[in-house]
């Protein structure tokens, strides 16, 4: 026996790496999560899982280290996620594949399976929703599929947990075992042209780690990886001629000029006599299924994208409506902590650093969770249905128009919530041209951390009722100008041919509240984390640079001008002008005077350019800056200690119109662009887009403000 | 020749050819549809653009310019 504990040292005899592949959204996530209690993101439509993932996890004596791979219908290179996959599975090391199926389709997703016998590798087949298929009355007698096939098949569910301990049981004894040959048989002329180039390679001895079986298989298929090493092999010029002539009898029995058609087509047959001998369909019942019900509604020709933008204004509606209610709350207890805090504080500096840097920068952040965590409940509600498909096939045509692909929609609707996994899920497009084109147009998509900027203004000049319409406005008319936009660079940067749109839709699912809750907690965990880190370190370097240095020329000044009179309001209107002369000389105040003729034409105060040139690090910080700006700066009306009622006193609607425009169009925050600048795959579209977007951003503003002028 | 785009809603088809290589061609058959294959076709987008049909168990989108490359006849 090995020595060496397992648990402390997973490089052991009891270590077992698998590889999770199957087709998309057949709930290999979701079957991670439920054998490891992982936490993965899971979702209704193809493409959730982008990248590979590790999971390690401990089972009796055995530790296991399971990758999550991206879904893949077949072994083809079509879309950068299958490639991530069919990379994987050719040339790295792991001991085991789980392929995860879809019990309620099992036809479909023996495609994939069927490919993957051809391997030589051990597989162990998980017929994944079992429990729906239950309910659909479909039967799968696992026993003899796993007899028939030559592979073990286990029934799991990974919503019920049901038969997830038999799965790693099945993968722990094939681990111990020897590999038993999979059964996979072709027809019987494509079965003769195989069995001569077996006897061929058995002839001449060829070693390899792969069988005699499936190299001349995978010849066949034109499998280039096999090419690749079979071409420098001297036995090569004798199999040839061979390969040739096989070709072309498996052609002429499938009368198509395509190998790969004939192939699929053989995987076809094979899949359709085992579903025919293994799955038992009862009654089928004539109605129609939950889904067409549904969808009958939901993709209705006339109907359909009325509904969809009745979801999307409920949505934002609530986002104010219902995050109003606790803001009041959140507002007057940050106000009445800084206050308490404060007075036990006897420094200045160091009060004035926690009180009005800290507490009014994070403060003014987190005042807005509760907006974040409705906008986030929809977005999970959206990805976990199924409807996120719907939506993608009813305004491809619409989006089509403007040079944009169907799917680029599943990409911009997760730029709501956040752009850096956006930028990410833009992997689903397959055409590097169609890709680049949707991850310039992310950005236009207002993601969570604009929302507080937007609830700001939009409650600062506009009555509650107008708010969440307002609200709604500002993100269709962001949506749409990023539709321009696309337009634009389709017909002058991206210009080129058209990926083609053939999308699965999905089956309606149910979310479990769990999975919600699961969703919407972990990315309002991150905001919170973000504002305590983040935003706080933000909002002291601000404080700093809005305090320093002291120009005590300037306080000694006021002191003697202040001392000299006896009226009240003199000596309170004198004290804050002195409040807003410091201001103005600090560090940030020089900053904003150097850079406001910059913005003067938007009709910016040098505070809203400095809160736009911070808001480069992240939008919450836009905020944040304002937060300590203002609190700092003269607030004489007792009143309004807070932000929203002194932005409405000292900013005009023109110009807020023109900072929203800003803030919807320019660069999401420095995380975002780094991952952009990855997706994209240079450090030069960074550039562009930097310049793409400020320049827009600018130009949109200007016309913006000119016109709100000519209306106020 | 009849193509997959010139059916209606609830039509029950099978298709004789796909008329595209490539790509799109082991994209359209990693998807079931391939020679033989029963297609219906559920629900047309606005204007023809996008067509929903099902393959199997399937539900699958597919743009009027794919459509009509897929040759199909009525059974």
């Amino acid at each position: 026996m090995n020595e060496v504990d397992p648990k402390a040292c997973p490089i052991t005899a009891n270590h077992i790496k698998v590889a999770l592949v199957g087709q998309p959204n057949v709930g290999k996530s979701m079957l991670i999560n439920s054998i490891s209690n992982a936490h993965l993101h899971v979702g209704n439509f193809s493409g959730v899982t982008v990248d590979k993932t590790e999971v390690l996890f401990d089972y009796e004596e055995y530790s296991f280290t399971v990758i999550d791979l991206p879904g893949t219908y077949a072994f083809t290179d079509y879309t950068i996620e299958e490639r991530v996959t069919h990379d994987y599975l050719c040339a790295e090391d792991y001991d085991i594949i789980i392929n995860v199926v879809d019990s309620t389709n099992l036809e479909k997703n023996l495609q994939l399976t069927s490919e993957l016998l051809t391997m030589s590798k051990k597989v162990v087949i998980a017929l994944n929703m079992s429990d729906e298929a239950l309910k659909e009355k479909i039967t799968i007698n696992a026993k003899y599929m796993s007899e028939l096939i030559g592979v073990p098949c286990v029934q799991v569910s990974a919503v019920t947990k049901e038969g997830i301990g038999e799965l790693i049981e099945a993968v722990i004894k094939k681990h111990e075992n020897v590999r038993n040959k999979p059964k996979l048989f072709f027809s019987e002329p494509v079965e003769e042209e195989i069995a001569q180039i077996v006897w061929y390679l058995d002839k001449h001895k060829f070693e390899s780690a792969n069988t005699h079986r499936n190299i001349a298989i995978n010849l066949l298929k034109n499998n280039k990886k096999t090419y690749a090493t079979l071409h420098d092999e001297p036995i090569w010029t004798e199999l040839q001629p061979i390969l040739i002539e096989a070709s072309q009898h498996i052609e002429l029995h499938h009368d198509s000029d395509d190998i790969k058609e004939a192939f699929a087509e053989e995987y076809a047959a094979f899949n359709r006599g085992i579903v025919a001998e293994v799955v038992k369909q009862g009654m089928k019942s004539v109605k129609r299924t939950t889904t067409e019900k549904i969808d009958s509604v939901l993709i209705h020709p006339v109907a359909g994208i009325p509904i969809f933008l009745f979801f999307m204004w409920s949505l934002f509606q609530l986002t104010f409506e219902v995050g109003a209610i606790p803001m009041e709350y959140i507002d007057s207890f940050f106000i009445w902590f800084g206050e308490t805090l404060g007075a036990t504080i006897s420094n200045d500096d160091i009060r004035s650093l926690i009180v009005d840097g800290i507490i009014a920068g994070v403060g003014a952040v987190l005042l807005f969770v509760p907006n974040i965590i409705i906008l986030f409940i929809g977005i999970a509600l959206l990805e976990s249905t199924g409807y996120m498909s719907r939506v993608a096939f009813l305004l491809d045509g619409f989006f089509h128009k403007f040079g944009l692909h169907g799917q680029s929609f599943i990409p911009l609707v997760t730029g709501f919530g956040c752009s850096i996994p956006a930028y990410m899920s833009a992997r689903i497009l397959k055409n590097d041209r169609d890709r680049l084109l949707t991850l310039f147009i992310i950005g236009f998509m207002s993601c969570g951390a604009r929302l507080p900027v937007y609830v700001l203004f939009a409650g600062a000049f506009f009555s509650p009722e107008m708010a969440g319409n307002i609200l709604f406005l500002i993100y269709i008319s962001g949506a749409l100008l990023g539709l321009a936009a696309a337009k634009l660079l389709k017909l002058t940067a991206f210009k080129g041919l058209d990926e083609p749109f053939v999308m699965e839709m999905p089956k309606y699912r149910l979310p479990s509240v769990k999975l919600i809750c699961h969703t919407v907690l972990t990315k309002t965990m991150m905001y919170l984390k973000k504002a305590g880190t983040y935003i706080a370190a933000a909002s002291m370097l601000i404080w700093f640079l809005s305090n320093y240095p002291h120009n005590l020329v300037l306080e000694e000044s006021y002191a003697s001008m202040i001392s000299k009179t006896d009226k009240e309001d003199v000596k309170s209107k004198l004290k804050y002008e002195l409040d807003e002369a410091l201001l103005e000389a600090s560090y940030l105040g020089r900053i904003g005077k150097f850079s406001e003729p910059l913005f003067a034409p938007l009709g910016f105060d040098w505070k809203m350019s400095v809160a736009l040139q911070t808001g480069l690090a992240a939008k919450e910080v836009v905020v944040s800056t304002l937060g300590v700006l203002y609190s700092l700066g003269g607030d004489v009306d007792e009143g309004s200690s807070s932000l929203m009622g002194a932005i409405s006193k000292n900013i005009s609607l023109a110009s807020a119109i023109a900072f929203i425009v800003v803030i919807m169009i320019y660069l999401p925050c420095l995380a975002a662009s780094v991952v952009f600048t990855r997706e994209a795959g240079h450090i030069k579209y960074f550039f562009y887009l930097f310049a793409f977007t400020s320049i827009t951003a600018y130009v949109m503003a200007f016309f913006a403000y000119n016109i709100a002028l000519f209306f106020t | 020749m009849k193509t997959l785009l010139d059916c209606n809603k609830t039509c029950v088809v099978k298709v004789i050819k796909l008329n595209t290589k490539g790509d799109l061609k082991q994209r359209l058959i990693s998807f079931g549809i391939m020679k033989e294959a029963v297609l219906e076709v559920l629900e047309h987008a606005p204007g023809k653009s996008t067509i929903e049909i099902k393959v199997g168990k399937m539900r699958i989108a597919l743009r009027a310019q794919e459509a009509e490359l897929i040759e199909v006849q009525k059974i």
